[in-house]
C-alpha cells in the first residue's frame, strides 16, 4: 500500500543529502562513537527523504545538512519499521 | 533494645499488581468488625477502627503488633469482609472491557482464531503488545454469538460510575465476579492483565484492606476532645453500613432493602477511593466541606507527590521586595538588619577564635552583630537566652558552634523565580543595610529579569565551609557574566548608566578637581594615569577605568567607529551597543582578557561612573524636548495633510472603478494595502523630519541615540503624529455596521475613520482616536495576558524534555540511557559560553599563540 509521491523530495534544495551507508561504514560508525546500533537516533523506513534508497529496517542513513552556524553536519540514522 | 542493622540492597525490578484476597489477609494483622472507635474510659476498642494493633500514634505506647515506639513502628493493616462484594471504582474501565470481550456463558475471548494472548514470561515490551491488541478486543464487544459455546451475546453498558447493565438488567457484582472467574488466565493476558499478579475478580472487592492508624492519625484538641482524620470518618462509615448489611441479610430481611444497604455500602466504598468523582455526590463533613480520601491525597496540587514530594522546603532562607542601589558592587545584595539577625552562619569554635566568637554570644540575639544558637559537640542545640546567656559563655570550648548573625561579606545565593536559567540564582556578598527590602544593583537585573515594581526575591544561606566554598567559586556573580546561551556579556550598562557613559565621552569635559573627584565616587583610587592638563575630556575620565593595555576595535549604534588603544578611548564614544547588556564584543573582551573579577569590578566601575556624570548633568524629558521648529512643523503638517489627500484619491479612484488591484489581490485588498503603505510612510517620513532636526544635546535624543531608552518612533509619537492604529495586521474596520465609530458615515474608508492618529501625543488625541487607542491597546493586554502563560508552559516542558541530555567527552550529545542525540554538540562542538557570540574568532587565537606575527 505504497503511496507513490507526486515530486521526488530529494531533489528539492531544503531536503538534506540522504545516503545508505554500507555494512563496513556501519561498523566504522558504531566502533567511532562506541555505541550499540539501538543507541542511534531513528528515522522511518516510510520516510519520505528516503524512499529512493530501497533501505531496510538495520540499515544505517547518513544525512549531511546544512546550517547557518555550523556549515555541515553529519547525522546517522537508524532505519526502523 | 538491640541496635538496628541497615540493610542495603539493590532494587532489581518493580512488579505491579493487585492485591488478592489472600493477600489481604496476609498482610493484615486484624479484622474490624465494629464501627466503634473508643470504650468509655477512651481506651481503642478491639477490632475498632483504631485497634491498638493497627500501630501506635499516641507517644509512650508500644505497637501490639511489632512492639515498637512511635516512629518506629510504621502500623500494619486490617480488614473488613465485606457482606456482599463491591466494585472498585478505578477498575469499572477495565472491568467493562474484559465483560465485552469474554463470554458470558463460557467465560471465553470472544475470538475465533486469533492469537491475542500475551506472554509475560518472555520480556516483551507488553506496553507495545497492549497497544496492538486494544483495537482487536475492542472489536470483540460487536460480536453477538460466542464462538466457543454459540451462547448468545449481549451489549454490556456502563450505568456510571460504578454499574454495569446488559440487556437493561442491571449484573449485580457477584454476577460480575462470577464471569470474571471463569476467565482463564491466557485469555486474561490479551487484555494486558498479567494473571500471575493480577486475576480480574480481584478488582471485585470481597475483603477491604483498612490502612493503618498511622497514615490517618487523630488529633488531640486543646479541649482534650479527640478529632479524627476524614480517612477514619470514612472507615466507619463503611463499616457500619457494612455491619447493617450483615444483619438485615441474616435476619432474612427482604431483597429492597438489602440492594439499598449494598448500594449505600458501594457508594461508601467508591468515596473512600475518589471523593471527586463526577457522578457521585462527594461525602461531606457535618460542616459541609467534603472529605479528603485516598485520591485527593495523592493527585493534584496539594497531593502528596507534587506537594511533599516533588515540592521541599529550606531553613535558612528570606524572601522579601526588592529595590535598586546603584551603589552596590554587582555582586553584592543588600539585605535589612531585621533578615542579617534571624539568618546565621554556624562557626566552629577553636582555641583560636573563641574570644572573637565569645563576643557574638555575649551580645546575644538581641543586639547586631550577635547570635541565636549554640550548639554543644553532642548535637544538642541551647537558644541564647537573658538566662543562658552566662552559663554557655561559660561552657564555650572548641568543638562548639556558634550561630552568628549574617555579616557583611558572607555568602549568599540570591534567586528570582522563575529560575529558567542558571543566572537565575547567582551567589552575592552580603551587605547589611537599614531598610527592609533586599538591595541589588540595576546591572544584575537582567540575568534575574527583575523590575521593582514589587519584585519578590529569595535569599539562601550555605551553612557549611563546603556549600559557601562551592557557592563562591560557581556561583557568583561575576562567574554568570558570560550567558551560555550566546556567548556575549549579559550583565552591562542600562538606562542612566548608558546615558551617562554616552555623556561623558561624547560631550563632557570636567577640571582636572572635577574629574578626580567624579573618580573617587565611583571607587577608583589610581590616578596615575589622568594626563597632566588643566581640562580633562570625558573620553580620557571614562579611560581611566579600562586597564592600559587593552585594544578594542567596535561600532557604534549609528555605525561609527570606536578606538581604544592601550586602554584610551581614541575615537567614537559610548552607548548600548558598546555598554549594553547582551550587546557588542567590547565587554566580552574585557572579560576574557582580564578575568572575570577584574571584570566585574571594571563593569561596577563603568556603571557608578554613568550614573554619577548624570547626578551632575542632570537628565530629564521635559516637555521642551518635543517641539520642534515653526518651519519643521510646517513641514511635517504638510506631509501628513499629503498622505491623506493621496489615500482619497485613492477612495475615490476605487469608487469610479478605475483602481488596478494587485496580482492575486481584489480590488478593496489592493486599495487597503496602498493606503496602510502610504500612511505608514508618511509617519516614517515624519519621523525622520523628527531626529533629523532634534537637538543631539536635548535630554530626550540622548536617551533614545544611546539606545538607554526609547526609540526614534516613541519620540514621533510624543512629537508628531502617532500613526496608523492596527488591529490584526488591518486598519481598523470593526464596531458599527459599515463604520468604526457612529460619529462617521458609513463605509467612510478615509484615514481618519480607518484608526489613523494624526495628532501627537503632546498635542493631544481627539475622542475617536483616543477610541482607536484604546481599541489596540485592549488588544495588545489581552494578547499579553494570554501569551505569557502559554510560552512559559512551553518552555517548561521543553527544559523537563532536554534536561538530563548532556555533552560527552566525545563531543555527542546524549541522553540518560546513551542514545546519541547530536553526533557534534550543536551541529560545530563549540561551547557557546566560551565563544564569541557563538563564533570563534580563528584569526585572533593565531595571532594571539604567534603574538602576532604573520
Amino acid at each position: 500500500m505504497k503511496k507513490e509521491l507526486s515530486h521526488i523530495p530529494q531533489n528539492h534544495i531544503l531536503v538534506p543529502k540522504h545516503e545508505k551507508l554500507t555494512d563496513k561504514d556501519k561498523k566504522s560508525i558504531l566502533d567511532k562513537y562506541n555505541i550499540t546500533f539501538e543507541q542511534l537516533p531513528r528515522i522511518l523506513k516510510t520516510d519520505a527523504a528516503i524512499t529512493h534508497l530501497d533501505v531496510k529496517a538495520s540499515d544505517v542513513i547518513k544525512i549531511t545538512r546544512t546550517n547557518k552556524t555550523a556549515y555541515e553536519t553529519i547525522f546517522y540514522r537508524r532505519v526502523i519499521e | 533494645m538491640n541496635e538496628q542493622i541497615p540493610v542495603h540492597k539493590i532494587v532489581n525490578s518493580i512488579s505491579f499488581g493487585l492485591i488478592s484476597p489472600k493477600l489481604v489477609k496476609k498482610l493484615s494483622n486484624v479484622k474490624i468488625v465494629t464501627p466503634e472507635l473508643y470504650d468509655r474510659e477512651g481506651y481503642p476498642v478491639d477490632g475498632g477502627l483504631m485497634d491498638i494493633r493497627l500501630g501506635v500514634i499516641d507517644p509512650g505506647l508500644k505497637c501490639k503488633t511489632c512492639g515498637s515506639k512511635i516512629k518506629e513502628c510504621l502500623g500494619h493493616f486490617g480488614y473488613i469482609e465485606l457482606a456482599r462484594p463491591v466494585v472498585h471504582v478505578n477498575f469499572v474501565k477495565v472491568i467493562l472491557d474484559i465483560l465485552r470481550g469474554t463470554c458470558r456463558g463460557c467465560g471465553k475471548l470472544l475470538s475465533e482464531s486469533e492469537d491475542l494472548a500475551i506472554d509475560f514470561d518472555e520480556d516483551v515490551d507488553f506496553q507495545e503488545a497492549r497497544k496492538e491488541t486494544k483495537g482487536k478486543i475492542s472489536d470483540l464487544r460487536k460480536i453477538t454469538k460466542c464462538p466457543h459455546c454459540k451462547a448468545k451475546q449481549y451489549k454490556v453498558a456502563l450505568d456510571k460510575p460504578t454499574n454495569f447493565v446488559e440487556n437493561e438488567k442491571r449484573i449485580s457484582p457477584i454476577e460480575v465476579r462470577m464471569r470474571l472467574e471463569k476467565i482463564s488466565d491466557e485469555d486474561v493476558s490479551a487484555f494486558g492483565i498479567n494473571a500471575a499478579v493480577a486475576r480480574p475478580e480481584w478488582m471485585i472487592l470481597t475483603l477491604l484492606l483498612i490502612p493503618p492508624v498511622t497514615i490517618r492519625p487523630s488529633i488531640t484538641l486543646q479541649s482534650g476532645e479527640r478529632s479524627e482524620d476524614d480517612l477514619t470518618h470514612k472507615l466507619g462509615d463503611i463499616v457500619r453500613i457494612n455491619q447493617r448489611l450483615f444483619e438485615n441479610i441474616n435476619a432474612g430481611a427482604p431483597e429492597i432493602i438489602i440492594e439499598d444497604l449494598w448500594d449505600l455500602l458501594q457508594y461508601h466504598i467508591t468515596t473512600f477511593f475518589d471523593n471527586a468523582l463526577p457522578q457521585i455526590p462527594p461525602a461531606r463533613h457535618r460542616s459541609g466541606q467534603p472529605l479528603k480520601t485516598l485520591s485527593e491525597r495523592i493527585k493534584s496540587k496539594e497531593g502528596r507527590i507534587r506537594h511533599n514530594l516533588a515540592g521541599k522546603r529550606t531553613n535558612f532562607s528570606a524572601r522579601t521586595v526588592i529595590s535598586p542601589d546603584s551603589m552596590l558592587d554587582l555582586n553584592e545584595v543588600g539585605i535589612p538588619k531585621e533578615v542579617a539577625m534571624k539568618l546565621t552562619i554556624p562557626e566552629r569554635v577553636t582555641e583560636w577564635n573563641k574570644d572573637y566568637l565569645k563576643e557574638f554570644v555575649k551580645k546575644g540575639p538581641k543586639a547586631y552583630p550577635g547570635s541565636n544558637y549554640v550548639i554543644r559537640p553532642d548535637g544538642r542545640k541551647k537558644k541564647i537566652t537573658s538566662e543562658t546567656q552566662e552559663q554557655i559563655l561559660e561552657e564555650l570550648q572548641p568543638g562548639y558552634l556558634v550561630e552568628r548573625h549574617l555579616m557583611d561579606g558572607d555568602i549568599s545565593i540570591f534567586n528570582r523565580q522563575p529560575s529558567l536559567h542558571r543566572m537565575s540564582m547567582m551567589a552575592h556578598k552580603i551587605k547589611v543595610l537599614p531598610g527592609m527590602t533586599f538591595r541589588l544593583s540595576p546591572a544584575v537585573c537582567a540575568p534575574y529579569n527583575a523590575d521593582f515594581d514589587g519584585d519578590e526575591m529569595n535569599l539562601h544561606i550555605p551553612q557549611t565551609e563546603e556549600a559557601r566554598a562551592e557557592a563562591e567559586i560557581l556561583m557568583m556573580v561575576q562567574t554568570q557574566v558570560i550567558s551560555p546561551r550566546y556567548g556575549l556579556s549579559i550583565i552591562g550598562c542600562n538606562m542612566d548608566a548608558i546615558s551617562g557613559n554616552y555623556i561623558l565621552t561624547r560631550y563632557e569635559e570636567y577640571s582636572r578637581k572635577d574629574a578626580v573627584q567624579l573618580l573617587t565616587e565611583v571607587g577608583h583610587r589610581d590616578f596615575s594615569r589622568i594626563p597632566k592638563k588643566d581640562v580633562i575630556s570625558g573620553k580620557e575620565v571614562f579611560s581611566m577605568l579600562l586597564p592600559n593595555d587593552f585594544d578594542f576595535e567596535g561600532k557604534t549604534r549609528t555605525g561609527s567607529p570606536v578606538i581604544i588603544k592601550k586602554g584610551i578611548l581614541k575615537e567614537g564614544y559610548m552607548d548600548k551597543s558598546n555598554l549594553g547588556e547582551g550587546q557588542g564584543l567590547m565587554l566580552r573582551n574585557l572579560h576574557k582578557k582580564y578575568g572575570s573579577d577584574k571584570n566585574i569590578e571594571i563593569l561596577g566601575k563603568i556603571f557608578r561612573l554613568g550614573i554619577k556624570v548624570l547626578l551632575r548633568h542632570g537628565l530629564t524629558a521635559p516637555i521642551g524636548n518635543t517641539d520642534l521648529p515653526k518651519d519643521v512643523r510646517g513641514e511635517v503638517d504638510l506631509t501628513l495633510s499629503k498622505a491623506q489627500e493621496e489615500s482619497y484619491q485613492l477612495i475615490s479612484d476605487y469608487h469610479k472603478g478605475v483602481l488596478d488591484a494587485f496580482p492575486g489581490r481584489s480590488v478593496e485588498e489592493t486599495l487597503e494595502l496602498k493606503i496602510l503603505e502610504l500612511l505608514n510612510k508618511s509617519r516614517n517620513d515624519v519621523g525622520n523630519l523628527v531626529m533629523k532636526h532634534a537637538d543631539k544635546h536635548q535630554h530626550l535624543p540622548i536617551m533614545v541615540d544611546s539606545g538607554a531608552k526609547g526609540s526614534s518612533i516613541s519620540m514621533t509619537q510624543m512629537v508628531a503624529c502617532v500613526g496608523q492604529q492596527a488591529l490584526r495586521g488591518k486598519r481598523i474596520e470593526r464596531g458599527y455596521k459599515n463604520r468604526t465609530l457612529s460619529s462617521f458615515k458609513p463605509g467612510d474608508l478615509g484615514p481618519q475613520a480607518r484608526g489613523f492618529v494624526e495628532n501627537s501625543f503632546k498635542s493631544g488625541l481627539k475622542p475617536h482616536e483616543f477610541f482607536y487607542m484604546a481599541m489596540t491597546g485592549r488588544d495588545s493586554l489581552m494578547d499579553t495576558a494570554l501569551r505569557t502563560p502559554k510560552s512559559g508552559y512551553l518552555y517548561r516542558r521543553l527544559a523537563n524534555a532536554l534536561q538530563d541530555l548532556k555533552v560527552e567527552y566525545d563531543q555527542t550529545v546524549r541522553d540518560a540511557s546513551n542514545n546519541v542525540v547530536q553526533f557534534l554538540y550543536g551541529g560545530d562542538g563549540i561551547d557557546v559560553s566560551k565563544s564569541e557570540n557563538g563564533y570563534i574568532d580563528v584569526k585572533k587565537v593565531v595571532e594571539r599563540e604567534t603574538g602576532g606575527k604573520k
